[in-house]
């Protein structure tokens, strides 16, 4: 089942191994009076993982909303999958959402539908692929985050970490070239956080999905960036990734609208800049 | 002062606009495709069977009132026989329409307002859209049809009942004979009295179920935001009714009498 959109081979080509899939150049944008984004700029790399850090409200989850084009900057460009999201208009975008997939802060599961539903809200309602093989697919992604036994339940009949993972499995039910987690792992317990970390970094190296990790848990953010999922004799383990590897994580740390930092975890550790040493602390 | 009244102006232009531009795109999306029919049928159940208890006890009671007071009213003139020609008359043309309406403001208003609202607090509705789904086609056309729907189908059950209420309190308490009641609601209703009551609900139908669906998909603010919402919903449709009412049967009867 090939659920991405078609590219043309020439885009195919642009957009090959080390080509930057998103990409924001000095985008800016204000709510009223209050700047949340000044002039940002930086790039994802096919296949890599930007983690964004900053304290809440540093307009983490409105750079996400950028990308997906649910909000439109005031100036700036916004490039994503080849396309400058900023400038299309809500029909055009529907094609480019095709290829995002997209975990909200606390899951923004659809509560009046069943965990099927929600899983495969996009196939069920907006393709026409057959029943059986939208069924197949949503109840093997149900497995991939642990949640077969669960598919029949309700949102609100799980716990927050369920739901969590929930929205992870919707998120990928349709094969995204890039995801967009915002802060899936926050206000879970550590074993939990640690499988939905397990689950991203396994997305990230078996799937090759490009993608962008909001979160202020450095915790995971760390672990994300320095370990890598592999395949043996058919058993996938998580194991730690070698350094260059491990520098194709880039993290951000916005503060008031600004980029302040940007650069691998190594150097993220390494730096010297009071702000970041407190936020690490 | 005067910051606050040009304060208050802006806002309520910028209301007025975003809700032109709902109305917009709900007139797009009620002729080109995708259209979620699956959607329509529950609302449909939704909206018109789930409020259809409150509007025959509404429709009921007032049609039974309606009698009593007119009853006395009218022995003061001798013409107690012509008490179902009253109370036809008043149920078709104003109080079946308007107090179905009311009702409805309140029961399914606020209940659009608080599914959409707390949709939208918990980033449901940019879910939809990120998933591709436009919320005005998947959320508010089954709503506004389902509206426009049933609001007249219960505005006739409220007439059909509060008539039959008429007839009850007519009979028993002011010893009316069936037949004169009979008679006399059919002697009370010309054609155009008809057509008042019919296009009436078809208009207010849709004008509660727009606004809840205005306020909802506005909502911001959380859990108070929905709360807000809710109240907001059901105060702006249960005004517009009464206003729409007014300007509607200005129309009618210059258009119709
Ligand atoms: N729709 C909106 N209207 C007005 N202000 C908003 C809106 N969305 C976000 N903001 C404001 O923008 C800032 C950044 O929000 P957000 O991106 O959600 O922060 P976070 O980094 O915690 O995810 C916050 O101060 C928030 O109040
Ligand atoms: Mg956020």
């Amino acid at each position: 089942m090939n659920l991405r959109t078609p590219r043309s081979p020439e885009l195919e080509e642009a957009l090959g191994p080390g080509a930057p899939i998103v990409v924001f150049d000095r985008v800016s944008l204000a709510f009223d009076d209050q700047v949340v984004l000044d002039q940002v700029s930086f790039t994802v790399i096919v296949g890599h993982t930007k983690i964004i850090l900053g304290a809440s409200g540093a307009g983490k989850s409105t750079i996400l909303k950028l990308v997906l084009g649910l909000i439109c900057p005031d100036s700036g460009v916004v490039w994503v999958n080849g396309e400058r999201v900023d400038q299309l208009s809500e029909a055009q975008l529907m094609a480019v959402r095709t290829d995002l997939g997209m975990v909200f802060q606390e899951g923004a599961l659809f509560d009046s539908l069943t965990v099927r539903e929600n899983v495969g809200y996009k196939l069920y309602e907006e393709t026409d692929l057959p029943l059986d093989d939208v069924n197949r697919r949503v109840e093997e992604v149900l497995g991939f985050v642990g949640l077969a036994e669960y598919i029949d339940r309700m949102p609100s009949e799980l716990s927050g970490g369920q739901r969590r993972r929930v929205a992870i499995a919707r998120a990928m039910a349709i094969k995204p070239r890039i995801l967009l987690y915002d802060e899936p792992t926050t206000g879970l317990d550590p074993i939990t956080g640690l499988s939905i970390d397990n689950e991203i970094i396994k997305l990230r190296d078996l799937e090759d999905v490009s993608s962008i990790l909001v979160t202020h848990q450095l915790r995971d953010a760390f672990y994300i960036a320095t370990h890598a999922a592999v395949r043996q004799d058919g058993q996938v383990t998580i194991v730690p990734a070698p350094p260059e590897k491990a520098d194709q994580a880039e993290f951000i740390m916005l503060r008031d609208g600004r980029i302040v930092f940007e650069g691998s975890a190594s150097e993220l550790r390494r730096s010297g800049d009071e702000y970041l040493r407190t936020f690490l602390s | 002062m005067e910051g606050w009244l040009t304060a208050w102006t802006k806002r309520a232009l910028l209301e007025v606009q975003t809700y032109v531009r709902l109305l917009g795109a709900v007139g797009r999306a009620l002729v080109t495709p995708p259209f979620y029919v699956h959607d329509v049928v529950e609302q449909f159940d939704a909206i018109g069977v789930g409020s259809l208890t409150v509007v025959v006890l509404t429709g009921g009671f007032t049609g039974a009132v309606l009698a009593l007071q007119s009853g006395f009213t009218l022995d003061q003139f001798g013409a107690r026989a012509v008490v179902g020609r009253l109370v036809s008359a008043s149920m078709v043309k104003e109080l079946g329409p308007v107090l179905t309406a009311l009702m409805v403001s309140g029961r399914v208003g606020s209940g659009i307002a608080a599914e959409l609202g707390s949709m939208a607090v918990t980033d449901q509705i940019d879910a939809l859209r990120a998933f591709g789904t436009d919320p005005v086609r998947k959320l508010a056309v089954p709503r506004i049809l389902a509206g426009v729907g049933m609001v007249p189908v219960l505005t006739v059950i409220a007439d059909a009942v509060g008539i039959a209420g008429g007839w009850a309190v007519a009979t028993s308490q002011l010893h009316v004979a069936s037949s004169v009641y009979w008679n006399s609601v059919v002697e009370g209703l010309v054609i155009q009295d008809v057509w008042m009551g019919l296009i009436k609900p078809f208009v207010l139908g849709f004008v509660i179920v727009s606004v809840g669906c205005h306020v909802g998909l506005r909502t911001t603010g959380g859990t108070q935001g929905v709360g807000r919402a809710t109240t907001h919903a059901v105060v702006a449709a249960s005004v517009a009714v009464l206003a729409v009412d007014f300007f509607l049967t200005k129309l009618i009867i210059s258009l119709l009498y």
